[in-house]
């Protein structure tokens, strides 16, 4: 009886890899293949965007803040205070800035979009889409990754901005550091690598936002309850998702970088 | 040469999880015939209803929609199927975020037509005919259980469809709105020879559809033989699913006739 659950739950499992794959790819193909709804694009990418732009901003501000703030005391300790901006710039570009947008982002709009896929699925609005010669990998799904790709990295760029900006206003009220000093420090610090390393992430956790959303919402099953259930799933799926894959991605960059 | 028969189900079996949901159905609709569908809940009422139009595939046997079998068809390939048939979903499943002429003009968008006249003008031809020309620019929440019905089979027959599939389409519906309900259904197969499947628990509507055929000429109900129509053939048919497996499938008269025991517990 063990034995067939466990065998149960790996195909589940197996399964559920299958169907994400299939996602995926058919989201991904509907690039080439007509009909491509841009309106629902459009719609998609100001609901995603635009509609993130708020949280992100203020997570990005008061998370460079906090970052100054907390180094400012170790640095303070060494009498490295004038690297305030080098601390922050780089942990924000690199890391703090793709992964906290993902992860707010994720949170607003994984969950939205598992519980819209999901309402439609139990209202069987998504069999009258089907019955009405409409894909709705292509008519939901594609939309919603294509506004992912193209709005997080821009979204993660701002927060960047933002959380540079926190730590600019931490490092001069507490630190006494000049704007001059602060700002050249923080642009001085970062290379290329760094750039390119904050700016691939987003495309990779815009997939994850975007696609565990739609996978859940499409998979919602048992009424309005289900639809409580996947919009749960949704979002710790992706958010454990972004931290996963973000280890992984920081890995094998810093692996070329030291190459 | 063109099939006579609209659809047909051959030795169909469909299974969710290792239980059958239909078990080797077989059962045909001829061209401007209305099929009805009874049985109790959870017998495969709605699956077969999903199947003829290819949302669901069967797991084994054949299901023929003028002559062509659909089970072997992509998603893609169904999509010419799908566009010679309409839908009426239970609760209407009409998209929330469309208005009501966005919800009806769907299909033709979808099908390429980009000319906002003639989109318009089949819209309020449609609407009219359901009789919900009022309410073209209403959000589907401000509508109530009957009237979005009325918007669904109005989605439903702007591409003029030669097959209508019915789900409960008068489930929990004052008796004057399932009246109109079932006399749209009627005019459609009567004065358009749209053949259709109705899914009811309502047995009164059910012998309604079968007792009773909508004259274009003198614009009311007649009996199923007069007002001229030739050749006296069956307006109606029923098919009583149990279990998934099919218990009737004959005449109003044959089953109102029946002696079986489960059939007589189902119609009394």
């Amino acid at each position: 009886m063990a034995e067939l659950s466990i065998d149960g739950y790996l195909k589940r499992k197996v399964l559920a890899v299958q169907d994400f794959t299939y996602l995926f790819l058919n989201s991904i193909g509907s690039i080439v293949r007509p009909p491509r709804y841009l309106t629902d694009t459009l719609l998609q990418m100001d609901v995603i965007g635009v509609g993130s732009l708020p949280i992100v901003l203020l997570t990005g501000f008061f998370t460079g803040g906090v970052l100054a703030l907390q180094s400012y005391r170790t640095l303070s300790a060494f009498g490295s205070v004038e690297f305030l901006g080098e601390v922050v710039s780089i942990s924000v570009v690199r890391e703090l800035g793709p992964v906290l947008t993902a992860l707010m982002v994720a949170g607003r709009n994984s969950s939205g979009i598992a519980s819209e896929i999901g309402s439609m699925l139990v209202s069987e609005q998504i069999d009258a889409m089907r019955a009405l010669g409409t894909d709705p990998l292509r008519k939901l799904v594609a939309p919603r990754l294509y506004a992912a790709l193209t709005t997080l990295p821009v979204l993660t760029v701002l927060a960047d901005f933002c959380g540079m900006l926190g730590g600019f206003f931490v490092s001069v009220s507490t630190a006494h550091l000049t704007s001059t000093e602060y700002w050249t420090n923080a642009y001085e610090a970062l290379d290329f690598r760094d750039v390119m390393q904050g700016l691939l992430k987003p495309f990779f956790f815009a997939a994850i936002v975007a696609l565990v959303g739609c996978y859940f919402g499409l998979k919602t099953r048992g009424g309005t309850e289900g639809v409580g259930r996947s919009t749960t799933q949704a979002v710790v799926v992706a958010s454990v998702l972004i931290l996963v894959v973000d280890f992984f991605i920081t890995k094998l960059l810093v692996g070329i970088h030291f190459s | 040469m063109a099939a006579t028969t609209a659809i047909e189900m051959e030795h169909v079996w469909l299974s969710f999880e290792g239980k059958p949901a239909l078990a080797d159905v077989s059962c045909e609709v001829r061209r401007g015939e209305t099929l009805v569908l009874l049985g109790a809940t959870g017998s495969g009422k709605s699956v077969l209803l999903k199947s003829v139009l290819g949302l669901l595939k069967p797991d084994e046997g054949c299901i023929l929609i003028d002559g062509q079998d659909i089970v072997p068809l992509s998603e893609d390939q169904l999509h010419p199927v799908r566009r010679r048939m309409g839908i009426v979903f239970q609760e209407g499943a009409l998209f929330d975020s469309l208005s009501v002429y966005e919800n009806v003009a769907y299909r033709l968008r979808e099908e390429g037509i980009r000319d906002e006249q003639e989109i318009e003008h089949r819209v309020r031809e449609v609407l009219s005919f359901v009789e919900m020309d009022a309410a073209i620019d209403k959000m589907p929440a401000e509508l109530s259980g009957g009237m979005r019905r009325r918007v669904s089979i109005a989605r439903a027959i702007i591409s003029q469809p030669s097959i209508m599939l019915y789900d409960s389409p008068t489930g929990g519906l004052d008796p004057v709105t399932a009246h109109t309900i079932n006399l749209l259904i009627m005019k459609l197969r009567d004065t358009e020879q749209v053949s259709s499947v109705v899914v009811t628990h309502r047995l009164q509507d059910a012998f309604f559809l079968a007792n009773f055929r909508f004259s274009a000429q003198t614009q009311s109900l007649v009996p199923p033989n007069g007002g001229g129509k030739a050749g006296g053939a069956s307006l109606a048919r029923f098919l009583v699913l149990r279990e998934g497996s099919v218990h009737f499938f004959g005449s109003a008269k044959e089953l109102a006739q029946t002696r079986d025991p489960y059939l007589h517990k189902f119609l009394h």
